[in-house]
């Protein structure tokens, strides 16, 4: 095989990438393969977009022009999943392999050949999942959350092959989790110590540890759907003792988690940038890390908030709201904490700090929303309107893409060596976020109105603000073919960068050159 | 923060990491032929067609074992050529730690599950508790468990009876409990450079876990033929088999795991203070062992 | 630039503000014509207000450095960066906040959750895509019960008429119930998940197969209320809205009467000799309430999920084959329900006469309610 066996270190860790195609396909060196998680992530992103605006297209007047019922459920479904767990997800992961070997002096990750299995497993089950668009009877059509009987009974076949494509997705998390424990525990250079590990390192901790302990669940949650389907057994049905109940506890049992999955290393990117732009250290930087575990922990007994309305007994309700509420606690450690480092600070406001302040504004925005919702008497008027969707683009997309996008200008210097446009990237933040605005924040008066999600034509009465949502949509879209531009651009025609093209920035990453050589650390740093 | 680059070559340890490999990518392709044609026969099975998807499924299967071979005996060599230095050793260790650890979440959402029906589900159906009013929908029906009527008995079809814990349950139990011991004594065998007494015990193991297996393969097919306990008899039969097989399942790979260590070992593989294998397979060993008492005790006794 | 597009940024928001106090839209949660409505209502506005609140400060704080702290105007940074005080206290507050909002909303759950000393229950069963609604009580054979369906017409949803003001919130016929007496609701559903809303009751509820759900009201104005299925349940899930129809209790007992003479009036049909034409005419209508939204109004269904039944060899082929099926329902695909519990003989054997002769499927057969009768008593 191709694995290196000669005598000893020296000279194989210093040979540059391979030529063409070979580079990619067999790559075990982190930075690649952050590349082509990031660029993975991107192609998804696009993918998930299109199908949303397919959602946003038929939803821009009330009746039915573009597409059919049935197909439109396919495109909410699959606009879900895509950018769940194609698009947000290995964006961090893109994230995590490209920066924390760089930020704890580490030469790879820890098991550089199962990181390109976590990602090659990647495109192809997406390609099995998007090839359910084109099977007899279409695609998922039972929403991201895939309700049992719906999705098992009442199912087209093609679920068969979506339940397949979670389980080797969710391997891939699994082993990309694996990694990045590994790598944090076992590889900082020395003097490294925990406390002063950056917060990007510290969330991804943390969300990897969330991921080995959810994943695994939602893998036996679509196995119990597999059986049902094709082996008869009586999980989801009352019929047999079962119940379809059990199957939402399982899935929210992951499906919470989940969501701090996409927000946890947001929060650490945010950190990173927020000190640099305002040239003064974190505030609160020990509160931050206990935050983040007290969110991690929280996450796991809060599940239930998602059911209030599927009938739990009385004191679960009771339960479940306040463990949910309680959220908000350390949750608003950390708005405060980012805050009080802007306050009497040297700001200046390049790109990454604009998306940084922006996903610090509208994500609070997202987890007031979220706040409201965990109050379980009003939730049983809230839940499954699109007062719901509102909340959880707030914190997904203001949230969880912008601060991607924070990352992707704050390191793309680092990444390819040389300065993205500034007025290109300032125009790509406006529009942005003006568009993601006037997409979402209508959404919150046509739920609380009375509009359910997940409905191909609604009553008359919401067509102004559909309307409205509709256009902030193609506009939010259309500008992200800006930021594919910019980035491109960027990539060919870009100014050299220095090794530290921000004054205000800290860590170890700035320390090495830009672009960061193909091999970084491959002598420990020492750090004091 | 600041870092100095300055050669400490000679304090610290170099950390191996591999060159391109083809391994990986292989590794996905398989995978992914493995739970297509799984798809496609599942489908083609629960339609009444025919399809190919068995075949595919094979052939990735056959990818899969080929590839992971390949990919462990790298490891090994890697090893011996002294390129696994202590730091690489301890990556491996969280490795298959948090490995573990997730194999654990998977078992915990079957047990979930099962926790889930018994104290809620059933109760309710059967007319007890806060949502007893669920009772409405299936008059007659009243909870006990293990279940041996259905809230539908035609939809799913009841067992006559369930398997007796204190037959072969109970010698399943010793045998996997004796089976830890007798890898325990392995493992010390083996530190102690003991070669002769591993390969024993290692051995006794290893026919322990078949014998387990043969058992368990007994106690099935006298639960499907005479018992008319099966997947389809209603949730005891299907949370029963889930987590059985499952757990079946896993002593099967771990079975494998311990006899790729037998042959190793008796091609003098493993030194005393560095078997990293042997360790990965007993953990795994001692994970399963684990999950049985469990299951004993929640699934056959109470 | 910045400073040139927020300006940009703030003058379309202004423009889009002013559209808003224009038009009357609604742009909260309706108050609700009972008392929980009103509770959930008040804490709704509880908590935007404490967000709003906590929002004004944090966001207050960061503009303030925003514009005070940009190096632009000189500003050098400070060094300070821990201080456990203030961290305590930005504990301690949001935990305080977040238990009185707990104590607030604590009495209304527990309000939600007492199904005790209800003067009436009804049953209320999802389908695919409509509610039945059974007005449930001692006698059997006393007890009303129907279906509710969407009463909008296709035209309106092609786009081939203008769209009436209830558009997609309209049902053939609605639920009734009387004001000012508690009415408990007890909720199932025949196949996949529902959820049973009407946001100016302040209820809803999921519908559950195999499981059953309970909730209750007093509504404490007459009215119509109206609302939607809230649950993903597939194809039409958009289309099964509920309306309820509150009336004063003594039109409520008419209105009760009313219907019981309709059910005695219904049996009495089912005896009666009916002709071809008769049979045709039901037929059609109750194919475009029941069958049309998957078999379609043209009979040519949406292969492969819905088979045609134009020239369908069930359709056309053997007549018992065909009551089965539409009486049982599919042994394959749950999707094709059993429509003997949801109709009456009449209606199956007017709709089954229909399909067996519509579209050119022309086979001149005729299903009278007593072939239904003989059918079941053979079963
Ligand atoms: C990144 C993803 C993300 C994040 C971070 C959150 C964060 C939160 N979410 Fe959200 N949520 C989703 C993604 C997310 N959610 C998704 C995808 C769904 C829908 C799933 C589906 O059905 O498809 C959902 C649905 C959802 C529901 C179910 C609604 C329903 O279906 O009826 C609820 C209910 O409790 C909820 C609550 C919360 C809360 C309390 C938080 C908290 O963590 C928020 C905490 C933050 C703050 C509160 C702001 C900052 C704090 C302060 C400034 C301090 C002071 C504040 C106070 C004291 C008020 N969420
Ligand atoms: C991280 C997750 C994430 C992200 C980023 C988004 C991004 C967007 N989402 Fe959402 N969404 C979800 C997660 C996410 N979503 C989930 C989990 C659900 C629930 C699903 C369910 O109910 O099961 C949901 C549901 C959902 C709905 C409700 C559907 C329904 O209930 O029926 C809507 C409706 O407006 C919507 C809209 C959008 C829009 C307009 C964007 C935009 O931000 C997208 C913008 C991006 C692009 C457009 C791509 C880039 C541009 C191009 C490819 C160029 C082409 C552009 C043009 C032609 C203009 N999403
Ligand atoms: C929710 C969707 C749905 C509705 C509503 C529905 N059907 Fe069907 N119908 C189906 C499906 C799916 C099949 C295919 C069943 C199978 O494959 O066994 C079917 C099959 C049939 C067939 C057999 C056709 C053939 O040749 O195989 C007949 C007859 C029929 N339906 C009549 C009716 C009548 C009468 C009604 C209304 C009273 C109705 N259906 C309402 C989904 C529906
Ligand atoms: Cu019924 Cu949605
Ligand atoms: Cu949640």
């Amino acid at each position: 095989m191709t694995t290196t066996t000669h005598d000893h270190h020296d000279d194989h860790a210093h040979h540059g990438p391979a030529k063409g195609l070979a580079r990619w396909l067999f790559s075990t060196n982190h930075k690649d393969i952050g590349t082509l998680y990031l660029w993975f992530s991107f192609a998804m992103f696009f993918l998930g977009g299109v199908f949303a605006m397919v959602i946003r297209a038929e939803l821009f007047q009330p009746g039915l022009q573009l597409v059919e019922p049935a197909f439109f459920n396919q495109m909410t479904t699959m606009h879900g999943l895509v950018m769940v767990f194609g698009a947000v997800m290995p964006a961090f992961v893109g994230l995590a392999n490209w920066m924390i070997p760089l930020m704890i002096g580490a030469p790879d990750m820890a098991l550089p050949r199962m990181n390109n299995l976590s990602f090659w497993i990647l495109p192809f089950a997406f390609a099995m999942l998007a090839s359910t668009l084109f099977m007899e009877g279409g695609a998922p059509n039972f929403g991201w959350t895939f309700y049992a009987p719906l999705s098992t009974t009442y199912a087209p076949p093609s679920v068969t092959f979506f339940i397949f494509a979670v389980h080797i997705m969710g391997a891939s998390s699994i082993m990309g989790a694996i990694n990045v424990i590994a790598t944090i525990i076992n590889m900082r250079a020395p003097g490294m110590t925990w406390m002063k590990l950056p917060l990007f390192v510290w969330t991804w901790l943390i969300t990897a540890f969330l991921l080995i302990a959810v994943m695994p669940v939602l893998a036996g949650v679509v196995t119990m759907m597999l059986m049902d389907i094709h082996f008869g057994t009586a999980f989801f049905d009352a019929a047999g003792g079962g119940s379809p109940v059990l199957f939402q506890h399982v899935f929210w049992f992951f499906g919470h988690p989940e969501v701090y999955i996409m927000i946890l290393p947001a929060f650490g990117v945010v950190s990173a940038i927020i000190p640099a732009f305002s040239r003064k250290k974190l505030f609160g930087y020990s509160s931050m890390v206990y935050a983040t575990a007290s969110i991690a922990f929280l996450s796991f007994i809060v599940w239930a908030h998602h059911m209030f309305t599927v009938g739990i007994p009385f004191a679960g309700e009771l339960f479940f709201m306040i463990a949910t509420m309680l959220i908000a606690v350390p949750t608003g450690v950390k708005v405060f904490n980012w805050v009080t480092t802007m306050f009497r600070g040297s700001l200046t406001f390049e790109t990454p700090m604009l998306f940084s302040i922006a996903f610090v504004v509208l994500f609070t925005i997202g987890g007031f929303s979220g706040l409201m919702l965990a109050v379980a008497p009003a939730d049983f008027q809230y839940h499954d309107t699109y007062f719901v969707v509102a909340h959880f683009h707030y914190v997904l997309v203001p949230g969880a893409v912008f601060s991607i996008m924070a990352a992707a200008y704050y390191w793309l210097p680092k990444w390819s060596g040389r300065m993205y446009n500034e007025t290109l990237g300032k125009t790509h933040f406006w529009l942005s976020f003006v568009g993601v605005n006037v997409t979402f924040f209508p959404q919150h008066f046509i739920g609380l109105a009375g509009m359910p999600r997940r409905i191909p034509d609604y009553a008359v009465q919401f067509a102004d603000f559909n309307m409205v949502s509709s256009i902030g949509a193609f506009l939010f879209g259309a500008s992200q073919l800006l930021f594919l531009f910019i980035v491109i651009h960027t990539i060919v025609a870009g100014k050299k960068a220095k090794a530290k093209p921000w004054d205000g920035a800290e860590g170890l990453e700035w320390t090495v050159p830009s672009p960061a050589p193909f091999h970084t650390f491959d002598t420990p740093p020492k750090v004091d | 923060m600041s870092a100095t680059s300055d050669n400490h070559a000679s304090e610290h340890e170099h950390y191996f990491v591999p060159a391109q490999s083809r391994l990986p990518i292989y590794t996905a392709l398989a995978m992914f032929l493995m739970v297509y044609g799984a798809g496609s026969m599942f489908n083609a099975m629960t339609q009444g067609h025919d399809s190919n998807g068995e075949w595919i499924m094979f052939i990735g299967f056959l990818g899969l074992a080929f590839v992971l071979y390949q990919w462990f005996s790298a490891i090994i060599k890697e090893n011996h050529a002294g390129l696994v230095g202590d730091q690489l050793n301890r990556s491996y260790v969280w490795g298959m730690s948090w490995f573990i650890f997730s194999e654990v979440m998977f078992f915990f959402a079957f047990f979930g599950a099962l926790f889930y029906l018994r104290t809620f589900v059933g109760p309710w159906i059967g007319g007890e508790g806060a949502k007893g009013v669920t009772n409405m929908l299936w008059e007659g029906f009243e909870y006990s468990w293990p279940m041996l009527s259905n809230p539908d008995n035609d939809a799913f079809v009841p067992p006559h009876d369930v398997i007796n814990p204190w037959h072969l349950p109970l010698i399943n139990t010793l045998i996997l409990v004796t089976s830890s011991v007798t890898l325990t004594i392995a493992h010390h065998a083996l530190e102690a450079g003991k070669r002769k007494q591993l390969n024993i015990w290692l051995g006794a193991t290893i026919v322990l876990g078949l014998v387990f297996l043969f058992f368990q393969a007994e106690e099935y097919i006298e639960a499907y033929s005479h018992l008319g306990l099966t997947l389809a008899s209603g949730i005891y039969g299907s949370t029963f088999f889930m987590l059985t097989g499952f757990h079946g399942a896993h002593v099967t790979i771990g079975t494998f795991m311990l006899i790729v260590q037998f042959f190793r070992s008796l091609r003098g593989h493993f030194e005393p203070e560095d078997h990293f294998g042997f360790k990965a397979s007993a953990w795994y060993w001692h994970f399963v062992d684990v999950v049985w008492v469990c299951l004993f005790v929640f699934v056959y006794i109470l | 630039m910045p400073s040139k597009l927020l300006k940009g940024g703030v003058a379309l928001f202004a423009v889009l503000l002013s559209a808003v106090t224009q038009a009357d839209w609604t742009l909260n949660m309706p108050q609700g014509v009972t008392d929980i409505s009103d509770q959930v209502y008040s804490l709704h506005m509880l908590t935007f207000w404490v967000c709003v609140g906590i929002g004004v400060v944090v966001f207050g704080v960061m503009f303030y450095s925003i514009i005070k702290h940009r190096r632009s105007k000189g500003a050098v940074a400070d060094n300070f960066h821990e201080s456990t005080a203030v961290e305590l206290a930005w504990t301690l507050i949001p935990a305080a906040i977040i238990v009185y909002i707990g104590i607030q909303a604590f009495p209304v759950l527990k309000n939600m959750y007492d199904f005790e000393d209800s003067e009436l229950t009804v049953e209320i069963v999802g389908y695919q895509w409509k509610w039945r609604y059974t007005y449930l009580s001692d006698d059997p054979t006393q007890q009303v019960s129907y279906f509710s369906n969407l009463a909008t017409p296709a035209e309106q949803i092609r786009n081939r008429t203008d769209k009436g003001e209830n558009y997609l919130l309209e049902v053939d016929e609605p639920l009734v119930l009387p004001v000012g007496s508690k009415v408990r609701f007890v909720l199932t559903a025949a196949d996949v998940i529902h959820s049973w809303w009407v946001p100016q009751l302040g209820v809803k509820k999921d519908a559950i197969p195999g499981i059953v759900n309970e909730s209750w009201t007093i509504i404490n104005e007459p009215g119509i209320y109206r609302g939607q299925c809230t649950e993903l349940c597939g194809k039409d899930h958009g289309f099964m809205p509920v309306v309820v129809q509150a009336l004063p209790q003594a039109e409520f007992d008419e209105w009760m009467a009313g219907k019981k003479e309709e059910a005695a009036k219904l049996a009495e049909l089912t005896q009666k000799d009916w002709t071809y034409d008769e049979l045709m005419e039901v037929g059609e209508s109750v194919y475009q309430k029941n069958c049309a939204s998957c078999h379609q109004a043209n009979g040519e269904g949406l292969p492969p999920t819905f088979p045609a039944l134009k020239d369908s060899p069930i359709a056309t082929g053997d007549v018992m084959a065909h009551i089965d099926i539409v009486v049982n329902g599919s042994a394959q695909n749950p999707a094709m329900a059993a429509f003997g519990p949801q109709l009456s003989e009449v209606d199956l054997a007017a709709v089954i006469t229909y399909e067996r002769n519509a579209w050119g499927n022309d086979t001149g057969d005729m299903v009278t309610p007593v072939d239904i009768l003989n059918y079941n008593a053979g079963q």
